[in-house]
């Protein structure tokens, strides 16, 4: 068959998408259905001094006004992290507590504190706007960098100094001896901007109780269903897992931000129960800035030793993190073994040593947004080779290169373990792809326009397919992070594949197909992806950190193999022939050296007819797996940026963009290709429009997209993505994940062009038109002064 | 409450409807056709677009009242038994991913490639990024929503 393993095929879930038919939670109308919206807090830090709802209670269309009060007296538990973080002194975090409606206290501005269940939307809106909340306003506590100062407003009670965790990993004493002995030290200071991921598709949720049954049914915007049920169960005690339904159906976009159980889909659960309503509720663009988790925000310190030949002999990073007002689903797990444990990079570092402070703040809360960690290590790293080879007089290429690891599997001194890789081989292919070798005729002739040009590399490796259970376990994860799978043949012969992993944009429906296409040889279209309802599917633990491919698709693969076997044994039976024999070829069932030959139609039939099967083997043809990763993939590459500056008006153009990456086995290089593009867009946002900000007073100034600046298609280039795949040896398609590539490698690649072409190191993200110009004007002036 | 009167996807409809009814809330909720989205709050995303009266509009910058004796057509109205040229384009092209930004995108670009025929003027790749300035997407990166544009214009 054609679209098997590496064919672009076209995808099969595009049809409802195009043509308006696709069936989004906000699209759910049930019967009886009633509308909730949310009074939130306008302060940033206050304690709630009293709730009147009498107003809103009597206004048409009310059916119930609920408060926090309500919510914790009938044992709705608070929302947790998920991921235990233990601190160098081994004390463990100091989580506060997060209610799904705030009792006493708001810690940031959108923070819920009661909510509206009425008729209608409009009638739900109206009387959240005349529910009085009182309010006693406290200091806030915004910035990152100096949350931990004394006199600071305090977040929580049992973090003091708003300090969540102080967390290490590395050899601090060899890293101190790696730096001392360097012969060239390159220091730097860094932020990494906070960005609000915005999946086009707002938040939203649907609960129906089903007072005869005592059971539940939520439609939600989630990436991972399966998770959402056992968290909403297991911890908020909503319900108990056997009677809750979760289901996602298309999901616009997730980026990370669909990940958590937030609180609307708590309190829409709890008020479906409270008023034996279905409740709907969906989130405007204004409330996603406020209430969707917030991405990033880190700020660092790094140095970084090299010899005099240039290798370097160690990096020592301390950073801060912040993570909002509360701690969300996987906060804690982000800034720490998401991040750190990729510090390496693609280099051989003798020694590293990070530390990470936490810190509490009255922000949105700050969770994985697309890449979760592994950009801001990429950012990092890439940024202080940059800034090394230009201060040591090197081809900032030929420094990586010097650098390189060259020998497989590679163990870092961070935890990870590289399986495999070619870095050389990315950089030669992207600056062939780049023509780095004309470079210098372009920037001559760039400047004969008085244009300022600049090239700037990104050699970045990054981590998917989380991860081994037992080891995700032992560094304090609450969950395993296996992936499940059911391949069922049906009495016709097509088959259905179940699988615990989610779409929403991936295009799962069609490359997972692709991989029961190839490894039957049937037919694409005579395969069907079921996902995203924890009643149809058996189990699952989501999509993320592009596990779908490393992690669910080898599921599929497991659960195949069985499959293979007992179709195998049925032919052979019926064929009269040795099991070895049988193989799959052309749509049919063949035994070798033979013309026998059986149609899927004819196995499937046989397996349900159960007429006259081998003896012993139960009918059916239906087969699970349960697939635990034994180790993360690494994809690499290579980013080249080259951009065009107007220093008249600090205007950057990104003229040519090239990626040479390694994802491993690619199911459909189409579908990859795509997911670099969209990654690559939201890494030139991150780079140079995106950047969440909030006044001294907790009030976010960027709370629409008349504020932040979404990438728009006249922001970006087109671009020249190339591959270089070397398979993973750690599953068994080979394969790495390609979701957050783009967005990882990309940003150093367009910080170090701009900054190569304005000549000065001092620039943070985004490199906005008035930054960089004002970053051209002090360099001339530190110019002239010198 | 005011009666309205208009054609949408070539059904004649006469409808009650509040004063303040957005079109797209008309759309979705009293029609229930909805293919049309809501992605933001202050007319800056497009997921909403639609044609009213031949035009590409954002149908959360108008109320319905004001639609009365328009022909409104949506992204379940431009298929005539096979699928639009622009809906094929961005099959053929990857220039959806997660679908919710891609009927506001193929409406948009419906309009964009008519106006672009009716004054005889090229539709270059930068033309192209221009005219989508009131459409944003988050997953494609724009790269192939450009293409399927452009090779939708060759085929309309």
């Amino acid at each position: 068959m054609t679209d098997g393993i590496g064919a672009r095929v076209k995808r099969k879930e595009d049809k409802r998408y195009t043509t308006g038919s696709g069936k989004y939670t906000d699209d759910v109308r049930n019967e009886n259905q009633a509308y909730a919206a949310f009074v939130r807090s306008p302060h940033a830090h206050a304690n709630v001094t009293g709730i009147d709802a009498s107003a809103a209670e009597g206004m048409p269309g009310v059916v119930a006004v609920l408060n926090g009060a309500e919510l914790t007296g009938d044992g709705i538990g608070n929302i947790i992290c998920g991921w235990a973080i233990t601190s160098k002194d081994d004390t463990p975090m100091n989580m506060g507590a997060w209610s799904a409606l705030a009792t006493e206290k708001v810690r940031y501005v959108g923070d819920a504190v009661a909510v509206v269940i009425a008729d209608s939307m409009e009638e739900a809106r109206n009387a959240a706007e005349a529910v009085e909340v009182s309010y006693d306003e406290l200091p806030a506590v915004v910035d990152t960098a100096t949350a931990m100062d004394a006199g600071a407003a305090q977040v929580h009670e049992n973090a003091p100094n708003n300090l969540i965790f102080d967390w290490e990993l590395g050899d601090e004493a060899a890293t101190d001896a790696g730096i001392a002995a360097a012969s060239h030290v390159t220091k730097i200071d860094l932020t990494n901007n906070r960005l609000s991921p915005n999946p086009m598709e707002p938040r939203s949720a649907v609960a129906t109780f089903d007072p005869a049954e005592e059971h539940y049914t939520l439609y939600t915007t989630s990436q991972n269903p399966h998770v959402a049920r056992l968290v909403l169960s297991a911890f908020y005690q909503v319900a108990p897992e056997h009677k809750l339904r979760v289901i996602a159906p298309d999901v616009g976009g997730g980026f990370g931000s669909k990940i958590y159980i937030y609180p609307e889909e708590i309190v829409c659960l709890w008020a479906s129960m409270k008023t034996k309503r279905s409740v709907k509720w969906t989130s405007t663009r204004s409330e996603a800035f406020l209430t969707d988790a917030h991405g990033r925000d880190h700020v660092t310190h790094a140095e970084m030793g090299f010899d005099a030949d240039g290798k370097i002999t160690a990096f020592k990073i301390d950073t801060i993190a912040n993570l909002g007002a509360y701690m969300s689903l996987f906060s804690s797990a982000v800034p720490t073994y998401l991040y750190a444990t990729l510090l390496a990079g693609q280099y051989h570092m003798p020694a590293i040593h990070c530390n990470v402070k936490t810190v509490y703040t009255n922000t949105t809360p700050v969770d994985a947004y697309r890449g979760a960690g592994r950009p801001e290590a990429c950012y990092l790293i890439e940024r202080v080779m940059e800034k090394a080879a230009r201060e040591m007089g090197m081809d900032p290429a030929e420094l990586r290169r010097k650098n390189f690891i060259l020998e497989f599997p590679y163990q870092t001194p961070v935890i990870m373990n590289y399986d495999c890789g070619d870095f050389p081989g990315h950089l030669d292919k992207a600056q062939a792809a780049a023509d780095v070798a004309g470079f210098a005729a372009r920037k001559a002739e760039a400047a004969s326009r008085g244009k300022l040009r600049g090239l700037g590399y990104s050699t970045y490796i990054e981590a998917c397919g989380i991860a081994p259970s037992q080891a995700v376990g032992s560094l304090g994860a609450g969950v395993g992070l296996w992936e499940s799978a059911e391949v069922r043949v049906n009495p016709v012969g097509t088959i259905e594949v179940l699988t615990g992993s989610h779409s929403h944009g991936q295009g799962h429906e069609t490359s997972f197909a692709q991989v029961v296409a190839d490894r039957f040889d049937l037919p694409v279209e005579n395969i069907q992806i079921v996902h995203g309802d924890t009643d149809k599917v058996q189990f699952g633990m989501g999509t993320y950190g592009s596990r779908s491919g490393p992690v669910g698709l080898s599921a599929i693969f497991k659960a195949c193999d069985k499959v293979e076997l007992k179709v195998k044994q049925i032919a052979a039976h019926l064929l009269d022939a040795s099991a070895d024999d049988v193989f799959c070829e052309g749509g049919e069932v063949k035994v070798k050296g033979t013309n026998k030959s059986l149609g899927w139609h004819e196995i499937g039939l046989a397996a349900y007819t159960a007429h006259n099967l081998p003896e012993d083997m139960e009918p059916g043809l239906k087969e699970g797996a349960f697939y635990d990763p034994v180790n993360f993939s690494f994809p690499a590459g290579c980013h080249i940026c080259e951009v065009e500056i107007d220093p008249e008006t600090g205007v950057v153009e990104i003229v040519k963009f090239t990626a040479a990456d390694d994802f491993g086995t690619l199911i459909n290089p189409l579908i990859v290709e795509g997911q670099v593009h969209g990654g690559i867009g939201q890494g030139v946002g991150q780079a140079m429009l995106e950047q969440v900000i909030y006044g001294d007073d907790g009030q976010l100034l960027t709370g629409s997209y008349m504020d932040y600046t979404m990438p728009r298609a006249d922001n970006l280039p087109s671009f020249d993505v190339e591959h270089n795949s070397v398979p993973s040896p750690s599953n068994p398609l080979g394969v790495k994940g390609c979701g957050e590539a783009g967005a990882i490698g990309s940003p150093p690649a367009i910080m170090n062009a701009i900054t190569d072409a304005i000549g000065t190191e001092n620039l943070e993200m985004p490199a906005t038109p008035s930054n960089v110009w004002q970053a051209i004007q002090a360099n001339q002036i530190k110019h002239a002064a010198e | 409450m005011s009666k309205i009167s208009l054609t949408v996807n070539g059904r004649s409809i006469s409808k009650e409807v509040s004063d303040n009814t957005l079109l797209v809330e008309f759309i979705r909720e009293n029609l229930r056709l909805t293919g049309t989205h809501v992605g933001c709050d202050t007319s800056q995303c497009g997921a909403c677009t639609v044609h009213v009266d031949g035009k590409s509009i954002k149908s959360c910058t108008m109320l319905a009242v004001e639609a009365d004796g328009s022909q409104i057509t949506t992204i379940e109205g431009i298929a005539n038994g096979e699928l639009h040229p622009m809906q094929q384009a961005f099959n053929d092209n990857h220039g959806l991913q997660c679908g919710f930004c891609t009927p506001g995108m193929i409406m948009a670009g419906i309009d964009m490639v008519n106006r672009y025929k009716a004054s005889n003027k090229p539709l270059d790749e930068a033309a192209i990024r221009g005219e989508l300035e009131g459409n944003i997407c988050r997953c494609t990166g724009y790269h192939n929503i450009v293409r399927s544009i452009a090779d939708a214009s060759t085929k309309m």
